[in-house]
């Protein structure tokens, strides 16, 4: 084959379909929008129904990874999702998703290796860089308050 | 002995029947515009069984029963069974064999094991190694997704150019006796053929450059054109691969444009299923060869074709060290009636 | 009523920029989303997601860079409290019922459901 692998990317940008960016980002907006207007929703009702704010924060995550691990098993997220894109990505509710759905497909192996070990598989980088970031945040507060 | 045209392009001297062939499928392929030429369509993806895996095997295993039944086998009557799928250490076909006892060599070439399967059992045929040889493989959505992608109810966008792994099999008997069956005549051995293609997204780019090669070299090594042929048949190009094949033919000077068709994009209607660029997967040329392309030529609605199975020889780990990804092409020809 | 139009103005937003990058560049769903939460570690660190927070409510702590933010507070919070043990406990205990909750639902939820096919 005389093709170079240069040429052949001009071929295959040529070949191929462009995302429909035009439907997909409209849409990631209004699913995302609606999702934290939810959020937004549960928070309130529960600060009206008393509960002090810090706490209501903390709720309002409990409250959506639990219809989001719900909506997952029941198959639904993904029917969602692959018309909102990044809208149900985004949130938290897709950090849940990414969690239960990797449990739920790991039961054929078992408790341990199966559910125990994979159950991170996606969301495992957004916990531990998060933490490792809040931890260099942490040090540079720390270095902060000794030398100024 | 079988002739050596070219390097990898040989011509079989004695001839090897695809004397039967079953097809079995899922759902969705079912659904689609193939769907009336499965010999099964099965509504369960989980075919019964109790994880996907086992799914799997349970299709190619019905498969490869239903192709020996229709050729009048039994078992103990095949002399050889040559298969592979997509799933580590080819489970799905070792699992699927488990209950046949028949003297099996393991396969893998990713999507091309139909025809790799095709290739060898015909050569060993024809090299005396027995009479009646069978190759099988086999694909399914929810095996190959948890293992190449993401698990199935992650919510993640398939881009433009992603294909959809067919939940299907394919079988063929091939047999050294049998008269009024499609013949395999001449085969070529693909070679890995890799232009840098890193997108795990993208497989019939990726595939496309093999496919060319093979085909290249099988008109030159044989001097045949491609007007000789009815049908050239690919297995899982998909919408851009085969776009991008047909390109780099004409690069080449051959213009296969008016007798191509790929299984991929036979198999599922694009905007109604939404499956992007088409299917892919070792069953979806498998099952479609067996299923609609063989029977065809059985009853006389095409004479001579070329059916290459093209493979994307994709490891998630090698791909995340930043590697791209080869493909390899084999191809069998087909001839049926007298010369 | 002002404050739901604003959550979802915000909150759409940020995942409109999410769709830019699926779309428009290579990068996986696991990289942004790990791009987001360090993203929202880092903007709070420089101490302009509060304010955001402020204006937008759920339209800035539902979306992961929110996530990032609870890690940051829970480890400026500790610092002062505890000083370099709370580097090390703060951020996973400002977050830790998200995290609990993500895990504890995912096992039962794996416990109940099977996957399904698509």
């Amino acid at each position: 084959m005389e093709i170079s692998p240069e040429l052949y990317q001009d071929m295959q940008d040529a070949a191929a379909p462009k995302s429909r960016s035009y439907v997909n980002i409209p849409m990631a907006f209004l699913a995302g929008g609606l999702i934290c207007v939810l959020g937004e929703c549960i928070l309130n009702l529960l600060t009206y129904w008393g509960v002090e704010q810090e706490a209501a924060g903390s709720w309002t995550s409990v409250i959506l990874v639990f219809l989001s691990a719900l909506l997952t098993g029941l198959g639904w997220y993904e029917r969602i999702a692959k018309h909102a894109g990044a809208g149900t990505l985004v949130p938290i509710t897709g950090f849940a998703n990414g969690v239960t759905s990797s449990a739920i497909e790991a039961r054929t192996e078992g408790w341990i290796l199966g559910v125990g070990s994979k159950i991170f598989t996606i969301a495992g980088p957004v916990i531990l860089y998060g933490t490792a970031a809040s931890v260099v945040y942490g040090i540079m507060l720390m270095l902060f308050g000794m030398f100024l | 002995m079988a002739q050596a045209l070219a390097r990898g392009v040989l011509r079989l001297t004695q001839p090897v029947y695809a004397a039967a062939f079953a097809a079995v499928a899922g759902k969705k392929e079912g659904e689609g515009p193939m769907g009336q030429c499965f010999d099964r369509v099965e509504p369960d993806s989980h075919f019964g069984q109790e994880s996907w895996e086992q799914a799997e095997s349970r299709m190619q295993q019905e498969t490869i029963y239903r192709a020996m039944e229709k050729a009048g086998a039994q078992p103990e009557q095949i002399d050889l069974i040559l298969a592979g799928d997509l799933i580590n250490q080819c489970t799905s076909s070792t699992y699927s064999l488990r209950p046949f006892a028949i003297p099996f060599l393991g396969l893998f070439g990713a999507c091309s094991t139909m025809a790799e399967g095709i290739v060898t059992g015909s050569l060993l045929l024809e090299a005396g190694a027995g009479n009646r040889a069978v190759a099988a493989t086999s694909s399914h959505f929810s095996t190959a997704e948890r293992q190449f992608r993401y698990p199935l109810s992650y919510g993640g966008q398939r881009p433009p150019t992603a294909q959809w792994t067919c939940t299907a099999s394919g079988a063929v008997v091939l047999d050294k006796e049998t008269t009024d069956a499609p013949r395999i005549q001449g085969v070529c051995i693909g070679k890995i053929t890799d232009l840098g293609v890193c997108d795990a997204n993208n497989m019939g780019a990726a595939m496309a450059p093999a496919a060319a090669d093979t085909l290249t070299r099988w008109f030159r090594g044989t001097g045949t054109p491609p007007e000789a042929y009815d049908a050239i048949v690919t297995g899982d190009l998909g919408e851009i691969g085969g776009k991008l094949l047909l390109d780099l033919m004409m690069k080449q000077g051959y213009e296969i444009h008016s007798r191509y068709h790929d299984c991929g994009v036979l198999m599922f209607d694009g905007d109604r299923q939404d499956t992007h660029a088409g299917g892919s997967g070792c069953g979806c040329g498998g099952s479609l060869l067996c299923g609609h392309f063989l029977p065809k030529m059985q009853s006389g609605g095409i004479r001579r074709m070329l059916f290459l199975a093209t493979g994307a020889l994709m490891s998630p780990m090698l791909v995340q060290q930043g590697e791209s990804i080869p493909g390899i092409a084999h191809l069998v020809e087909f001839v049926c009636g007298e010369e | 009523m002002l404050e739901y139009i604003w959550a979802f103005l915000i909150g759409g937003g940020i995942c409109a920029v999410g769709q830019v990058l699926i779309d428009y560049t290579k990068l996986t769903p696991a990289r942004i989303l790990t791009g987001y939460v360090v993203a929202g570690v880092l903007i709070s660190a420089l101490g302009l997601y509060q304010p955001l927070i402020d204006f937008a409510g759920g339209g800035a702590t539902v979306p992961l860079t929110g996530f990032g933010h609870l890690l940051a507070e829970g480890i400026r919070k500790s610092v002062e409290e505890k000083g370099w043990l709370g580097v090390f406990s703060g951020g996973l205990t400002a977050s830790a019922a998200g995290i609990t909750a993500a895990m504890l639902f995912g096992l039962a939820a794996s416990a109940i459901f099977k996957p399904k096919d698509k």
